[in-house]
């Protein structure tokens, strides 16, 4: 054939159309196909080889324990369907739940992303991710979560039981009590009370608040808890349902508060690029004297190779109440750790035993191995646990009402956004105004 | 030989199969990306077509036009530096140290051959404030100025990956610029050092001209490196502060990967594979001229 006569060497768009025909056939085949989805439980043979858990690379606690259960008390299980634990960095959950979940590929229990799990979500619309209150229910061991942790986890993902509260973390402001002591600064209730304490903390040459600033959701979690202490408990729930706004006066003087913080120098130096470890080793050093974080922390203020200053000199207190807010210092800001979902086309017997294992074990287990609070109940007595854990564990078993974070009903990126964004607003270079229209604009988008 | 090379089936047969990997691992990937900007979604919720609404997406959206912003800052300062400081070295390699170029030449290129993440990872702390004081800051605390938290705005962060990017590669292109110089016959050297033209004059008259092939593969290389920029900026900030240093290639990858969102993630990717056509398109056009006028 010679090049003139060829159609398609004559007519540049034709060859273009034909090549976007192939591609869009390529594609067809790609998508999921959620209607093949088999119900939980209704297999009645297990899918499953090995009890594969995938866990972020950056938090052992979980896989762990399941390895410490699988050389115990669930032994048996472990022989029946061996544990089989793999890791995927924190970053990459998204795109490698997508992956794998495209690919029929998922683990038995996996990390994912919180908008995955949701009704919403890929994983929630596809019925991909199982429903743990029915599967324990059924397996007779569903008692065994805390109802405290059911409703966190449940407020989390839309409503869905997606997750189990492998931790059960309440988050507040861990402070030096020598330091405080030194100042005469009793524990702070108030947010005046608290910034005042900073400013003297300042003036006596310590860094006031560290925080990872790096990470951005530590001083993200400051001005939602700020929100929450002031527009009340149900103020983010507003802005997703439209009731209210990040734009509203409320929410922007909110932003403000963090931003002053930033301004008058009180996270110390270096706080844009500050990241965990250096954060952690700050207050564990004695040169910050408060920290806000979660009850994971524990295990690093527990540790006397990392504690420098004691596990006796570190107090616990929460979020201070804002004057005139309608917020108060007893609701605690509170999460199940990352979702970690159960694959609904992996479950059966087997797996459904290693579950009641766990279920009815986990909880003494992590509280005993490695004094972690989770949403388990603790069917064995754990003894010698440390003070302060056992004052967080008090908080966890009386919390009447307990809180998500600023992020938790944001799409994955207004959550980024936000995150990423913070940054510019506690040096200045973002007013509060526009960093709340920012946000906005993104929810707006994502709806 | 002439008689294989003349039969059609022959050249199909010996050509056909490697034509056929090209268009399987090339072709198809770029066909596939390009339909994907028709598309919204992702391979676990499925795709739906949504025509040119992420052309439209593109266009409106601040971010994007930021990053966009973005890369042809960086990808300009960087070029020039390179350019610049690769043709500078290569210069000092031929006239100045001559053959005892060969230590000078390693010792430059050595940073070529390093991981790009640990390099971000070292000028991150070279350049890092606060408690773990980085020597840059030690330095200006020590000549009497206060520390500066480079990456605690655009600027800063801007900076230290200019830097940090030239360290790392202009070694590799003084070495390009340098076989490019070494090209140069030494008899046109020797008349026009005779006619008198030294110094400057010899680099602006002879040395420029007669390099100029490989200074201009040297250009259309670095902008189409520099213009798809992501380990430095990844590995040194993760494109911030916010996203005052996120390129489209990390605006792209956060929208596939982080958000899910494949068809717009596809369209960031064309946009940027026209931005690289048109700038080699425009280097091209630019140096159609005949370089031995004035």
């Amino acid at each position: 054939m010679s090049i003139a006569a060829n159609p398609l060497r004559k007519h540049p768009i034709a060859k273009l159309l034909a090549g976007a025909g192939v591609a869009t056939l390529l594609l067809s085949a790609c998508g999921a196909n959620p209607g093949t989805t088999a119900a939980p439980g209704s297999e009645a043979k297990d899918t499953a080889t090995a009890f594969s858990l995938l866990t972020p690379a950056e938090n052992p606690i979980i896989r762990n324990e399941f390895a410490a259960l699988a050389k115990d008390q669930c032994v048996s299980q472990d022989k029946a369907l061996p544990l089989k634990a793999e890791t995927v960095a924190q970053s990459d959950v998204v795109q490698k739940i997508t992956l794998l979940a495209s690919q029929d590929a998922l683990p038995v229990s996996f990390v994912a992303g919180t908008a995955q799990v949701k009704p919403t979500g890929d994983l929630g619309k596809s019925g991909l991710a199982a429903d743990y209150e029915k599967i324990l229910t059924d397996l007779g061991v569903w008692d065994n979560i805390l109802p405290a942790a059911r409703s966190a986890v449940k407020a989390a993902y839309g409503g869905n039981m997606a997750s189990l509260p492998y931790q059960f973390n309440v988050e507040g402001i861990f402070y030096n009590k020598k330091l405080l002591a030194e100042q005469n600064i009793k524990e702070p209730k108030t947010w005046g009370e608290l910034v005042s304490a900073l400013k003297k903390m300042k003036e006596a040459g310590v860094v006031p608040l560290t925080e990872a600033g790096s990470q951005g959701w530590p001083i993200t979690r400051l001005l939602g808890n700020y929100i929450f202490r002031s527009v009340g408990p149900d103020a983010l729930k507003d802005v997703q349902e439209g009731k209210a706004k990040l734009t509203d006066a409320k929410y922007v003087e909110a932003a403000q508060a963090i931003a002053d913080l930033g301004a008058a120098d009180l996270f110390g130096e270096g706080i844009t690029s500050r990241d965990t470890d250096t954060a952690n080793a700050q207050f564990l050093n004695g040169q910050a004297a408060m920290t806000y974080n979660g009850s994971w922390m524990l295990a690093n203020i527990n540790d006397p190779k990392q504690n420098k200053i004691g596990a006796e000199n570190v107090g616990f207190m929460p979020f201070p109440a804002v004057d005139g807010g309608a917020g108060n210092s007893g609701q605690w800001p509170a999460n199940a750790g990352a979702a970690t979902a159960l694959s609904a086309k992996s479950y059966g017997p087997k797996v459904g035993d290693w579950l009641t294992c766990v279920a009815e074990n986990y909880g003494s287990s992590v509280m005993k191995n490695q004094s972690v609070v989770s949403g388990f109940r603790l069917n064995t007595p754990v003894e010698n646990i440390p003070p302060l854990t056992a004052q967080v564990q008090g908080i966890v078993g009386e919390a009447s009402e307990t809180l998500l974070w600023f992020e938790a009903l944001f799409d994955a990126k207004t959550t980024k956004d936000a995150q990423t964004n913070v940054s510019l607003l506690v040096t200045g270079q973002m007013a509060p105004k526009a960093y709340m229209e920012l946000l906005q604009a993104g929810l707006g988008k994502a709806k | 030989m002439q008689n294989v090379l003349g039969d059609k089936r022959a050249i199909l047969i010996l050509l056909g199969p490697a034509l056929l990997l090209f268009t399987l691992i090339k072709l198809v990937p770029v066909l596939w990306s390009l339909g994907l900007t028709f598309f919204t979604g992702n391979p676990l919720s499925g795709f739906e077509f949504n025509g040119i609404e992420n052309f439209q997406r593109f266009i409106e959206d601040p971010q994007a036009l930021q990053a966009l912003l973005f890369t042809l800052k960086y990808s300009a300062v960087t070029t020039v530096g390179q350019i610049v400081l690769g043709y500078g070295l290569a210069l000092m390699y031929v006239f100045v140290l001559r053959n005892a170029s060969n230590f000078v030449r390693t010792v430059v290129f050595f940073p070529t051959i390093l991981p790009t993440v640990a390099v971000g990872l070292l000028f991150k702390s070279l350049f890092a404030v606060g408690d773990q004081q980085g020597p840059v800051n030690a330095s200006l605390n020590a000549l009497g100025f206060s520390s500066v938290d480079w990456f605690a705005s655009g600027d800063g962060t801007f900076f230290v990956a200019i830097v940090m990017e030239l360290w790392r590669s202009m070694g590799f292109f003084a070495v390009l610029l340098y076989a490019g110089l070494l090209d140069i016959p030494e008899e046109t050297m020797e008349s026009a050092r005779l006619d008198g033209a030294t110094g400057f004059r010899l680099v602006k008259h002879i040395v420029i001209p007669l390099s100029l092939p490989v200074l201009l593969s040297s250009v259309i290389f670095s902008f189409n490196n520099t213009l798809k920029v992501f380990d430095t900026v990844l590995a040194l900030n993760n494109g911030g502060p916010g996203s005052e240093t996120t390129p489209l290639t990390l605006y792209m990858f956060n929208t596939v990967f982080g958000y899910s969102d494949y068809g717009y993630g596809s369209t960031i990717a064309f946009a940027l594979t026209i931005m690289c056509f048109l700038v080699t398109l425009f280097i091209f056009r630019s140096s159609r001229r005949d370089n031995t006028r004035a």
